[in-house]
């Protein structure tokens, strides 16, 4: 059996199993699962590009994923009236003043000699720019959050089309990685491992925190969607006869219509990288990414640039991450920073990445799709393992109560199980690295 | 009397806190650093074998609570922990030889370690969330402060008021013994030099006869008792929810780096630094300003450099500049 054949088969066993959860569940369940699945498609790209091709261990995807979610929110949603005259530009003028604080401090480290001045020149510099950030900062930020808090109470979006918000997204995620690959890499690898880490519960606390970005934990919902609304399209009387001729029932057909429209969109954006990330890889650039990766004392050797070369692949990763971190809060509809948890967002991702096969583009994408419905599966495979094992106790024995309660939490011990067993008895995993 | 007062309140929210969560941070990071020095990997799993341990501290607890067995003023956990103890040492021996050994022979590269580490943090996770489910759990009897606020205020007569829990107490008291007990038996015992010898130079340590499956299954006896007692006492001082400890995982990972990996008088430091500048750091000063500044100097606002939920970022900013400035940690640990 070659590759071809044997990814045929990997991609078949997928679209089988998507159509057969359609004929036991729901088409619109399918449609759900294959959306965020695209998705999980997208972030496994990012990943593997900077694992499989640079063996670089970042732990921090859920970070990135939240840029992008930001991203949208930013982009997407209407200015609040009056937030920016009340507050914005106050919040503007400190969060300037904050970086150029530290653009002095970094200044006067790098332009003056060491010693006892030096300190207490940073020292005074870094005391009074906190200082001055915060007596600008504060009022600023507590006029923008009096504004209707119920409702807004931040700042607002540029009101531009959502779908700009991809890109930006990529932006500022790749903004994110750069200033954490310049502080982290190059050192040892699991110093990166950390620092991803780390970034990414600041990057959350920020967003759950600071109201007036992005409404923090009070969730910032009805984000403009690139999709037309299911009840517009109920009230279309082209729409009606359309569904009228295919004998379809409209509000069902209107749901499945929105999320067909969705997965294009999501088909479309992975192809484009798909397509771009096949390029590089088989280009003298991804020659040389797996030369670094796996000689990186040889590569050095040869002259290549090990540092800098790992630095633009981690933030091209994490470009990745922070794209489909927009398209999923686009999809929601709603930014909901309590949501974000690393289990979900960061090792989920992981267990994809390894379980397709590390190294391999057309394997990040199959995990992607694989894993993900496992996700979604395993809760009600679980509930029914569960009602199985219990079928002989009485109803309301104490066993069959935690058990049956306890049916939701296997979806951890599954992904674990998983992630463990394919890299014991298959290293490379599904498709493996050529 | 206000500098004292000052003194006071400084020492009800600042130190005492900050000692006793530095404490408990200080035994997690050793199992890390641990962990790091022998076996040459990161322990993505350490917080879930926290949870692991300390669940089933919890559970042996509440059995005994329920048949009535208490140690008067003390908590019962204390009773139950050498089984929870004796869980963690036999749920992590099955991991190490289950899975880790593998490894182990085919000498893998540290990250897929790492990997494997995650893939046990996720089985563990499930584990716990499994048996006790995700919410918090409440353990703690016995008496509740060791001084509470109001006897020191009748004892002293001062403003302020300083309680010290019981738990806190018990922290610091039970973390002196156990890093007693480690140093003497890593510097003076035979195994403990084997350890520290397979620690510096695995090759010459096994030329020497040191046998290498025994100094490991001692290291992962070592680990499962700090993390399940560093556990305990975290549940005790705070509360027990599984995901809380997989945070955990951050701030015990900036300790071992900071005092610098591989290196146990590191991750003590390492701990206590971490632990002072998160406390300092989101503390409202307003209480203790009021009473060192003069009168008219009076601050309007909390005093508070950066709000609680930012601890995380705290410990994450002393771990970048630690990493700038000295890669190996205060005190040098080891680079792979």
């Amino acid at each position: 059996m070659t590759g071809k054949q044997r990814n045929i088969i990997y991609f078949g066993f997928v679209i089988v199993l998507m159509l057969a959860t359609g004929i036991f569940t729901s088409w619109n369940s399918v449609l759900f699962i294959i959306n965020f699945g695209l998705i999980s498609a997208v972030m496994a790209l990012g990943v593997n590009l900077q694992w499989g091709f640079a063996g670089l261990f970042n732990v921090g995807i859920m970070g990135f994923v939240a840029l992008g979610g930001l991203a949208t929110v930013l982009v997407a949603m209407p200015p609040t009236q009056g937030a920016w005259t009340a507050g914005g530009l106050g919040i503007l003028t400190a969060l300037l003043m904050g970086a150029a604080t530290v653009a002095f401090a970094v200044l006067a480290y790098t332009r003056l000699t060491l010693g006892k001045l030096r300190t207490l020149i940073i020292m005074g510099i870094l005391i009074s720019g906190f200082v001055f950030y915060r007596v600008v900062f504060d009022p600023a930020v507590d006029a923008v959050e009096a504004i209707n808090p119920s409702l807004e109470g931040y700042l607002g979006g540029l009101n531009l089309p959502v779908l700009i918000a991809w890109p930006i997204g990529g932006i500022f995620a790749a903004g994110a990685a750069w200033l954490i690959g310049k502080t982290a890499l190059g050192l040892r690898s699991d110093y990166l491992a950390i620092a991803t880490l780390g970034i990414a519960e600041i990057i959350i606390a920020i967003i759950k925190n600071e109201d007036w970005l992005a409404r923090g934990v009070k969730n910032v919902s009805g984000l403009p969607r690139p999709a037309p609304y299911e009840v517009d399209l109920q009230n279309d009387l082209g729409f009606i006869q359309m569904t009228g001729k295919l004998g379809i029932d409209p509000i069902l057909a209107s749901t499945l219509f929105v999320k067909l429209v969705y997965a294009i969109l999501f088909i479309a954006v992975l192809a484009i990288l798909f397509v771009l990330l096949q390029r590089a890889v088989n280009s003298p650039w991804g020659r040389m990414m797996r030369a670094i990766r796996d000689n990186e004392v040889a590569a050095e050797a040869m002259g290549k640039n090990v540092t800098a070369r790992h630095l633009q692949v981690f933030v091209l990763g994490s470009a990745i991450c922070g794209i489909a971190g927009a398209m999923m809060t686009t999809l929601d509809g709603q930014l909901t920073p309590g949501t974000y948890q690393p289990l979900r967002f960061t090792f989920l991702i992981w267990v994809m990445v390894i379980v397709g096969g590390s190294g391999n583009n057309l394997g990040a994408v199959l995990g992607g799709l694989l894993i993900w419905w496992l996700w979604v599966m395993v809760e009600p495979l679980g509930l029914g393992v569960m009602k199985f094992i219990t079928s002989g106790m009485t109803e309301g024995y104490w066993l069959k109560k935690h058990l049956m309660e306890s049916a939701a939490h296997m979806r951890l011990f599954t992904m674990g199980l998983v992630l463990l067993l394919v890299l014991r008895f298959s290293p490379n995993g599904l498709i493996p690295e050529k | 009397m206000d500098l004292l007062n000052a003194l006071v309140a400084l020492s009800n929210f600042v130190l005492i806190p900050a000692i006793a969560y530095g404490s408990q941070l200080a035994l997690g990071a050793l199992g890390v650093t641990l962990i790091y020095g022998i076996l040459r990997f990161s322990n993505f799993a350490h917080g879930d074998t926290m949870a692991f341990g300390t669940m089933v501290t919890v559970l042996f607890t509440w059995w005994f609570q329920s048949k009535g067995i208490t140690i008067g003023p003390l908590p019962t956990a204390l009773l139950a922990l050498p089984f929870g103890i004796m869980g963690c040492i036999i749920l992590i021996l099955a991991t190490d030889r289950i899975i880790y050994r593998f490894y182990r022979v085919q000498k893998a590269k540290p990250v897929i370690f790492v990997i494997v580490s995650l893939g046990v943090m996720f089985i563990m996770n499930g584990i716990v969330r499994f048996v006790i489910g995700p919410n918090d759990q409440r353990f703690l009897d016995g008496e509740r402060f060791i001084i509470s606020v109001r006897n020191f205020k009748a004892l002293t007569g001062l403003q302020e008021g300083l309680a010290i829990k019981t738990t806190q107490g018990l922290t610091v008291i039970t973390a002196i013994i156990v890093v007693g007990v480690l140093f003497y038996f890593l510097n003076h015992t035979r195994t403990g030099k084997s350890m520290r010898a397979y620690s510096d130079n695995e090759d010459l340590a096994l030329l020497s006869g040191i046998n290498p499956d025994k100094v490991v299954i001692i290291t992962w006896l070592i680990v499962a008792t700090l993390a399940t007692i560093a556990g305990v006492l975290y549940g005790l001082d705070k509360s027990f929810k599984p995901f809380t400890y997989f945070q955990l995982l951050l701030p015990i990972f900036a300790a071992a780096i900071v005092g610098g990996l591989g290196n146990p008088i590191g991750a003590i430091a390492g701990g206590f630094t971490i632990a002072f500048s998160e406390v300092t750091i989101t503390y409202a000063w307003k209480k203790v300003a009021i009473y060192v500044l003069p009168e008219g100097l009076k601050p309007d606002g909390l005093v508070q450099l950066l709000s609680t939920d930012y601890k995380f970022a705290v410990s994450f900013a002393i771990l970048l500049i630690v990493l700038l400035f000295k890669p190996t940690g205060l005190f040098s640990g080891k680079s792979v």
